[in-house]
């Protein structure tokens, strides 16, 4: 863990980690995949469907980037359009009213920032999922696998457990964004990525992560079974949890009250 | 003013953000901006009347880096949706916004979750939100609550969209078409409800809470 932020940063970006595909050929069987959003296109760089986790039925979506020069273009380098929200809300309110819980693996620079973006409501379509995704009432898991890039990133994250690979960041801004509006530098990058606190370490310590998830073994047989026993137990804890959406509002509800003071 | 003279209590004064992650800067900052603008905060919350209906009310302030959203805004607003549920008010709430603070870092970005999901909370009840947006809003303010009104109007000409246009401009390589991302683009392409200026705002307020029988009568 000696590397600087910065350089998990770079570990995050790099196009030889497994994508969100890899994820769910890997750990689940059976994956059907289902397009579109019904409303006005099927955007390539959200994946979704429906799979098997050991033989119980689970709702999958994942952003995914593309591996090869190809793939990344047509997955639009894993930003989404508004379409990809709306299609992943589909897909979780289908997963809702078939009791089926819902796994996300979450790895992309930020929604995508296009003309045809904001004129098809890049906005609302994260807002919605915010909103909708508050009170589902099936369990939620959330995991970044890569870069988890603002907005674009929570809008498949409002869930009862978020984790994180050891490498993947999580943050509000690229650091490279960050430091060309603060210091009008976009080479003080490194002071950026060390200042937003956008470890998985950090992420965890903020609260804002329940667990850590080792890369020794990244893309082996050994490191996906891992993966499967623990969203196996935890959504066994989940499925018996009364209080699921209580617990959900809570866990945001919670977040940032200890950096405000009351004078 | 919107509100009815006299009318407006203000709510969580006493709510300021402390420097989570020591962030180089932040704590000079934000002491300038208190000293500059005399808010201690980039939201002002509370209760007011308009047109004799009682409603909860928020306000962000430009003026206060950028009406930028860090936890204290997010407390605030969503200690707001939480008081507004707990007395069966309406709330309408004036929105700018740059987006999340980013001296905050994901604290900020979880603050988007946080006021959707007491957000839905009140709307759930089956209580009145109104979003008024002013001109910027823009980023994760737009990518949260203020997108998640019932009836979304906006003011003539404010800018509103998710991403900024210099960085669409820059991604894109291309030209911007005209009046891109002003609230008349929006409502042409179905986000808002309608436009209302300043000026009409207090009465375009008032009617609609009195269609939405919602709004106590202030005695």
């Amino acid at each position: 863990m000696s590397e600087t932020a910065y350089e998990r940063v770079k570990l995050a970006r790099d196009s030889k980690r497994p994508t969100g595909l890899d994820y769910i050929k890997n750990i689940f069987k059976g994956f059907i995949e289902f397009h579109g959003d019904r409303r006005y296109a099927d955007d390539p760089a959200i994946v979704g469907g429906i799979a098997k986790l050991n033989n119980d039925p689970v709702t999958v979506i994942a952003i995914e980037k593309g591996h090869t020069a190809k793939e990344r273009n047509y997955r639009n380098f894993g930003m989404p359009q508004p379409e990809g929200y709306r299609k992943s809300l589909r897909l979780m309110k289908q997963a809702e009213k078939f009791g089926r819980p819902i796994i996300c693996f979450v790895d992309t620079s930020g929604a995508y920032c296009g003309i045809g973006a904001e004129e098809r409501g890049q906005g609302q379509a994260i807002a919605e999922n915010l909103l909708e995704m508050s009170t589902l009432c099936v369990p939620i898991i959330s995991i970044l696998i890569g870069e988890g890039g603002s907005g674009g990133a929570l809008a498949l994250a409002v869930a009862d457990r978020v984790w994180m690979l050891q490498n993947a960041v999580y943050s509000v801004i690229s650091p490279e964004g960050c430091a060309s509006i603060l210091w009008k530098d976009a080479a003080k990058a490194e002071t950026a990525a060390a200042s937003l606190k956008l470890t998985a370490e950090d992420a965890k310590s903020l609260g804002v992560i329940e667990r850590i998830l080792s890369e020794n073994d990244i893309g082996k047989k050994e490191f996906y079974d891992r993966i499967r026993i623990l969203l196996t137990e935890e959504l066994k804890e989940l499925s018996s949890d009364v209080d699921l959406t209580q617990n959900r509002y809570d866990r945001f509800r919670n977040l940032g009250v200890s950096a405000v003071v009351k004078e | 003013m919107i509100a009815d003279k006299g009318s407006f209590h203000e709510l969580y004064s006493n709510m300021k953000a402390n420097n989570p992650l020591n962030f180089p800067g932040y704590n000079d900052k934000i002491e300038t901006v208190r000293v500059a603008s005399s808010e201690t905060e980039a939201v002002v919350c509370g209760t007011a009347a308009i047109g004799k209906q009682k409603c909860c009310l928020f306000v962000m302030e430009s003026y206060f880096m950028m009406g930028s959203m860090g936890s204290a805004v997010g407390e605030k607003i969503t200690s707001l949706f939480e008081y507004a549920v707990q007395y069966r008010l309406p709330v309408i709430g004036f929105t700018v916004s740059g987006g999340a603070r980013m001296q905050e870092g994901l604290l900020s970005l979880m603050q988007m979750a946080k006021t959707s999901a007491a957000v839905k909370r009140h709307s759930d009840a089956g209580l009145l939100y109104i979003a008024v947006l002013t001109d910027p809003t823009t980023g994760g303010v737009t990518a949260s609550f203020a997108m998640e009104a019932d009836i979304i109007l906006a003011e003539p000409g404010a800018t509103v969209g998710f991403a900024g246009a210099r960085v669409i401009e820059q991604t894109t390589k291309k030209a911007l078409p005209e009046g891109f991302q002003k609230s008349e683009f929006v409502l042409e392409h179905g986000f808002i409800d309608s436009i209302v200026p300043r000026s009409n705002q207090k009465k375009y307020l008032s009617e609609l809470l009195k269609m939405h029988h919602s709004g106590r009568a202030m005695i």
